[in-house]
């Protein structure tokens, strides 16, 4: 398949079909990173730089790795070393990166909308590594190419539960777009008050007490909750929260058998998931990091390959 | 009677076809088509449209401090040839109008560039620096010319304050303008809470942010028995309120803008920060509600809310871009639309833009009866014109309409007898 798009930004633009070659792409990548030596020569000569406004160790390695095993030059950039903490808006950084010719920028941004944004002004592709509470297509690709690991490709008939703070997070938004194209069914539980607005009308259901919420699922991802939440007035106490909407083994007892737990990270161990939970066997939390490898080498491959990237000289 | 000094041929009145003489800055008389006078200054109408002269109660021009958005140089030409007569210009420019000096400032600034209009009337700052703590000197602002009195863009939080500035407003007869939202269920927000919101991940700010402070500000007007003007009411939620307040004789009057009767939310789609407007853009429902609203009177006056920002300013991600919407440029164009679409008639247009307005705000009337101030506009309502950034006078051309083809266009624009604005297609 000729990869049809310049950008990645939500997975809202994939097709059911590409989202299924990414992961058979990410399955022979995967492959390679099972190898004494890890490299391959696929990007050699192309330019990935790694633009984080946000701070994020995990993604941005992740990235740093996957474009070093295909051998592209990877740079990476971060909001306190960026010119943007000396006042340059967003627009201007961009077009100074564009004009060092990357042929990939990989961003992270804490406004939602922020690679759209870079995406129509900038020629190289644009991969959204995280726009504010909009998107985090990377991640969502990495579960799903996680889950169809051990569940095969067809999710039809799959149930899976992602609990905690939902209104705030990108991942839970673009899990629910790539697991429902996948055939899954999708449940959500949180308080109200971490909830999105117009939840109604996704194609989700909600169930707020997290006990009656597992029962039946196959797969439950947690979601970080981010401390300063709780200073915003959504939710009293941290202990409270994990009281309710901690993970733990006494939920999972009513899920199916066989049934799965999975965490973007970084995780509050105690707080939305059991500590003791996290190295279960039915965690899958370091196969999905080993994924995000696999999957960002994958995307990367696509995107800088694409059909309208201009031929070699 | 001395004789005309200024005959506008061929113009559309009362659906006939006549010539306006001029005289004295007064309107002499409607004459028949070609009747001899006098020697005088003589403009063919080319068959347009006669209106009164629109007032904008809510515009921003942001001088002084903010001049690379706006300066009241550019906002009075906008306002000219967008066929306004009087603008009454908010507080929140830096610094703030809340002392005689600036107000002062303002007016000469209008007169150096302007010195026939459109005239520019202050409004004064309600608390001190807006911050919502202590009464502004009002009576100072009142002296200085301000028209008005307005916390405008910083909206009052406390109950007893805006309570007090009410009641010193009315000995001074100065109209309160209140901005309504209430800022903890407001802070943040790039647009409507709602569905959208939810799917792109963006503070949404829900109606009753606004219908909040209009149910305040209605039970204080009743309780006090004083007038409180709302300023750009968006939903559904405050409309019922006013109509709740109106038939109970509370003395409430209302405005809303032309966005917020042409446009829903859908339009911040994409990430579309030219869309991003404060109170913000809302649903079908509340677009419908506004639109009745106008309509039977319920809200009484149209203004633009214009707000001029640099192009750098709305070239960022929804958080970061400042909300507004230019508008004085196009609110004749975007109101004409609903007038082509049945919504409102040519009557509602000159009723909530020219004769409420200067009701509410004790201006000048401009009822166009022989004797009366000229002050009107030829409106071509045959014209289209494409929403350019040349075509815009106003600095800011921040607009969601930019590069649509919008209808009629303000050929004439004279107030009390002058020509402030005259496109050369009539000469």
């Amino acid at each position: 398949m000729l990869w049809p798009h310049k950008d990645l930004l939500c997975i809202s633009q994939l097709t059911n079909e590409e989202v299924l070659h990414v992961f058979r792409t990410a399955r022979r990548f995967a492959e390679i990173n099972a190898r004494p030596i890890k490299k391959v020569p696929t990007l050699k000569g192309r330019t990935v730089i790694l633009f984080f406004v946000e701070p994020s160790t995990r993604t941005k390695t992740s990235f740093d790795i996957a474009g070093k095993r295909l051998s592209a030059d990877t740079y990476s950039l971060s909001a306190s070393a960026s010119s943007l903490r000396k006042g340059e808006n967003l627009k201007d950084s961009a077009l100074t990166l564009q004009a060092m010719h990357p042929d990939a920028l990989v961003l992270r941004h804490p406004q939602s909308g922020a690679a759209e944004f870079l995406a129509q002004r900038l020629s190289c592709s644009v991969i959204n590594a995280g726009d504010g509470w909009h998107a985090h297509p990377t991640q969502a690709l990495l579960d799903g190419f996680t889950l169809c690991e051990i569940w095969g490709e067809d999710m039809t008939g799959k149930k899976i539960l992602i609990v905690g703070d939902i209104a705030h997070s990108r991942v839970a938004r673009s899990d629910v777009l790539l697991f429902t194209m996948l055939g899954a069914r999708v449940r959500l539980c949180a308080p109200k008050t971490l909830l999105p607005s117009g939840v109604n009308t996704w194609p989700v259901d909600v169930v707020s007490d997290l006990t009656s919420a597992c029962e039946g699922m196959d797969a439950v991802i947690c979601l970080r909750l981010q401390l300063e939440r709780q200073q915003a007035g959504l939710l009293p106490d941290l202990r409270e929260y994990a009281r309710h909407f901690g993970l733990n083994a006494a939920r999972l007892r009513k899920a199916n058998p066989g049934v799965r737990v999975m965490h973007p990270g970084p995780m509050n161990r105690g707080v939305e998931i059991d500590a003791a939970l996290a190295d279960a066997e039915q965690s899958l939390i370091l196969e999905q990091v080993s994924a995000g490898v696999a999957t960002r080498m994958a995307l990367l491959f696509l995107y800088l390959t694409r059909k309208d990237q201009p031929a070699e000289a | 009677m001395a004789g005309p000094d200024l005959i506008v041929r061929n113009v559309s009145w009362q659906d006939d076809m006549v010539d306006v003489w001029l005289g004295g800055g007064r309107i002499l008389r409607f004459a028949p088509l070609g009747e001899k006078a006098e020697e005088c200054a003589l403009i063919d109408g080319r068959g347009a449209l006669l209106l009164p002269g629109l007032i904008d109660a809510h515009v921003h021009l942001r001088e002084p401090g903010f001049e690379y958005k706006e300066d009241i140089a550019s906002g009075l030409t906008a306002a000219a040839g967008g066929g306004f007569r009087a603008v009454l210009a908010m507080a929140n420019t830096k610094p703030v109008n809340d002392s005689a000096a600036v107000t002062r400032f303002m007016l000469e600034q209008a007169a150096d560039t302007h010195p026939f209009g459109p005239r520019l009337y202050p409004v004064g700052a309600l608390s001190k620096n807006l911050a919502g703590q202590e009464l502004a000197p009002l009576a100072e602002l009142a002296e200085a010319g301000c028209k008005a009195l307005s916390n405008d863009g910083v909206p009052v939080a406390n109950a007893d304050l805006f309570r007090r500035a009410l009641e010193y407003a009315s000995d001074l007869g100065l109209p309160v303008i209140d901005h309504c939202e209430d800022p903890h269920l407001a802070a943040g927000a790039s647009m409507n809470e709602g569905r959208l919101s939810g799917l792109m991940g963006l503070k949404g700010q829900p109606v009753a942010a606004e219908s909040l402070h209009v149910a305040r500000d209605i039970l204080l007007a009743q309780y006090l028995n004083l007038p409180v003007h709302l300023a750009h009411i968006s939903c559904r939620q405050s409309v019922e309120l006013i109509a709740w307040a109106k038939a109970r004789d509370v003395r409430v009057t209302a405005e809303t803008c032309p966005h917020y009767l042409l446009w829903t939310e859908e339009m911040v789609k994409g990430f579309n920060t030219l869309a991003k407007v404060n109170p913000p853009l809302r649903r079908m429902d509340d677009v419908e509600a506004l639109r009745q609203a106008v309509r039977e009177g319920i809200i009484d006056i149209l203004v633009t809310d214009h707000a001029p920002h640099a192009d750098h300013e709305k070239e960022t991600p929804m958080d970061e871009a400042p909300g507004g919407i230019s508008g004085l440029d196009t609110a004749l164009s975007l109101s004409w639309t609903l007038v082509q679409r049945g919504i409102l008639s040519a009557e509602d247009l000159c009723r909530l833009w020219a004769h409420r307005p200067a009701e509410i705000f004790a201006l000048p009337s401009g009822n166009l009866t022989p004797g009366d101030p000229a002050s009107f506009i030829l409106f071509d309502t045959d014209a289209t014109w494409t929403v350019t950034p040349q075509a815009m006078r106003s600095k800011g051309k921040n607009t969601p309409c930019l590069g649509q083809d919008l209808p009629g266009r303000v050929r004439l624009n004279v107030v009390d007898g002058h020509v402030v604005f005259q496109d050369a297609i009539v000469s």
